[in-house]
């Protein structure tokens, strides 16, 4: 089986991110990017999944500008076997991504795409749904464990009120949560390696995929500084600042 | 060995970069800290860095290692210190096994090469320096006469670094005695000495107390055998041995102390980001920032130095100068940082929980270790400014 794992290059986790002076997004020059953390832990179940004999092959694919090469490279270190780049300069949105992503499923025939379930830069929690109303097929999303069972897959999902267990016939589509594992790091010799694996460049237009935005970004900036709270001597002032004051109740 | 164009280089070290910084993760400062106060030795650290292939980068590809060049060691050392991880406890298991790939025979390269590159072997203390010989080596009175199929050693070494931890040693003796060479250069002999069999059977090693946690010790050799075979290069032509060494391991140095650098500037500026004092942070203050804008500049610089001579060495160009300038500039620069980092965090900055004191300590050393900055004004005096040789 193989397994199909998007990936996406998003700032570091650990930088701070900046607001540009013209408000037309976050600044990126001279930042430090990397793997999206939670497309991290998909490539590490994907590698696990590979090791343990149940994945046959792993293909690590990513959508966006040419440095995102840097960022597949870096799942080939840990352990993926191929790469994919569909390169663009166009900002992109879930859909297109999701479009995109349902192209190399309808080429490669994975049984499994297993990917995060956000990105840290956009939060948008979206291109794995829409992968799999795309592609019509089964999806577990939020997934804190992920047991393959034949051609059947038991996902636990990591839900509001606690965990839930569900069974999915495969090919089905998974976005992992934060605790499903914890990525390795490649090794150097890994490192090495990784740069000799084979990585396929292509464009949405090979893949027929019109990726135009239809969201117009009109302004970027920080969120409102918190303003100091005030203190209550009585739940009576309490309730009376809440009503007349914030006018919340 | 192809390095490929610099551009590919610098993105693959972006890459060891990050590899290094999350096995260092794994490490907190916590663990460095406990060790120091324990005088404890970084094994568990030290193993992982060897399985995940880091240690053995420099090792060529045919005997397990991978084959990269200084620059790449470079990275991997500087990572690692900018993490507060302590770089001296593992360093030379990087650059002792230089020694036997250019000088051993390929029976001895056989022999050790494949088990350091698995891990199965350490390397990583040189035996030079005796307490009355520090930088005058040519001077060192260890023996080593040839008795048969062996060589009996009689004599003691100073300030070996990691001894008691490692499982081999590059030893420097005399085979003939000073005034018997027509130079003074001649007449040393460089021995693989196995630490294994050696301690107990005319070895005897004796941890010093020291301002650091370098695991430095005293070696006592009484009569001790080494087996004529772990001769290493030539008799008589063991100062090439050492010499050729040094180069690489001033340039990885250097590579360290810009790692600390980093690391007392990455500590300094989030302190003086988050500290409030007079209901503002401390780094709004030009007093604070000055001081850390100027040892940024310097580390820089001193960074530059220590690329070009690893790149230097790594295209076989001679880069004596270069690395000496490099250890010399990188180390003052880490020195001038530490104390930017000490002058930042006040009072708390002597609160060991900080680690700040620790590393501190650590990066001080290597003004004087594994050179002297008054050895480095010397070379450049005399080597490059054509200056009379001043002793």
């Amino acid at each position: 089986m193989k397994v199909l794992v998007p990936i996406k290059r998003v700032i570091d986790a650990n930088v701070k991110v900046r607001v540009k002076a013209d408000e037309s997004g976050v600044e990126l020059t001279n930042v430090k990017m990397a793997m999206n953390p939670f497309c991290e832990i998909a490539v590490e179940e994907a590698v696990r999944l590979k090791e343990a004999g149940t994945a046959s092959e792993v293909i690590v694919v990513s959508a966006g500008i040419a440095q995102s090469q840097e960022t597949l490279r870096t799942g080939l270190a840990m352990g993926a076997d191929r790469a994919i780049l569909i390169q663009t300069d166009v900002p992109l949105e879930p859909l297109a991504v999701a479009k995109l992503l349902k192209a190399v499923a309808d080429k490669e025939e994975p049984g499994l795409l297993l990917l995060g379930k956000q990105a840290i830069d956009g939060d948008n929690n979206q291109t794995a749904q829409m992968i799999s109303a795309l592609l019509g097929w089964s999806q577990a999303t939020f997934a804190s464990k992920v047991a393959i069972d034949g051609d059947k897959l038991n996902v636990t999902r990591e839900v509001d009120g606690g965990l839930e267990n569900i069974n999915l016939n495969m090919p089905a589509v998974v976005s992992v949560d934060l605790r499903l594992n914890e990525p390795r790091y490649a090794s150097l010799p890994n490192i090495m390696k990784a740069k000799k694996k084979p990585l396929e460049s292509l464009t949405p237009e090979d893949l027929g995929v019109d990726v135009t935005p239809r969201v117009e970004t009109v302004k970027v900036c920080e969120p409102p500084a918190r303003k100091a709270g005030v203190k209550v001597a009585s739940v009576a002032e309490l309730v009376d600042k809440l009503k007349n004051e914030a006018k919340v109740i | 060995m192809t390095l490929g164009n610099l551009d590919e280089r610098r993105e693959a070290i972006t890459e060891i970069r990050s590899a290094v910084a999350a096995l260092c993760a794994g490490y907190g400062e916590d663990y460095w800290r406990r060790l120091d106060a324990d005088k404890g030795y970084p094994t568990e650290f030290v193993t992982e860095m060897t399985e995940a292939g880091f240690l053995t980068a420099l090792i060529p590809e045919g005997y397990g290692g991978s084959g990269l060049g200084l620059f790449e060691a470079c990275a991997i050392l500087e990572e690692i210190s900018r993490r507060g991880a302590h770089a001296g406890a593992c360093h030379a298991q990087m650059y002792v096994m230089g020694s036997v790939l250019r000088h051993g025979s390929d029976e001895q390269k056989q022999a050790y090469l494949p088990k350091i590159a698995r891990g199965e072997l350490r390397l990583q203390s040189f035996g030079v320096t005796e307490p009355t010989t520090g930088t005058d080596t040519t001077s060192l009175k260890t023996m080593a006469r040839r008795d048969g199929d062996v060589y009996r050693i009689n004599g003691q070494k100073v300030w070996i670094s990691r001894v008691e931890h490692s499982d081999l040693m590059v030893l420097l003796a005399r085979t003939t005695p000073r005034e018997d060479c027509k130079k003074k250069t001649e007449g040393l002999s460089a021995f693989i000495v196995d630490l294994r069999h050696a301690k107990g059977n005319g070895l005897t090693i004796q941890p010093i107390d020291a301002m650091i946690n370098h695991h430095a010790c005293e070696l006592f050799f009484d009569d001790l055998q080494v087996p004529a075979e772990n001769l290493l290069g030539e008799e008589g032509k063991g100062f090439r041995v050492i010499l050729d060494g040094m180069n690489a391991e001033r340039i990885l140095i250097a590579s360290e102390c810009i790692g600390d650098a980093r690391y007392f500037l990455d500590k300094a500026t989030a302190y003086a980001r988050e500290r409030e004092v007079f209901g503002r942070p401390i780094g709004a203050n030009q007093g604070i920032q000055f001081p850390l804008a100027k040892c940024y500049a310097e580390m820089e610089a001193a960074a530059l130095m220590v690329e070009r001579a690893a790149l230097l060495f790594d295209a076989k160009v001679s880069c004596g100068a270069e690395a000496n300038m490099a250890k010399m500039l990188a180390a003052e620069a880490s020195w001038k940082a530490g104390d930017a980092a000490m002058q930042t965090h006040g009072g708390f900055a002597f609160s060991r929980e900080y680690n700040i004191e620790r590393k501190f300590r650590e990066t001080r050393l290597y003004q004087i270790a594994p050179i002297s900055t008054n050895l480095i004004l010397s070379y450049i005096a005399e080597h490059v400014l054509e200056l009379p040789r001043s002793f």
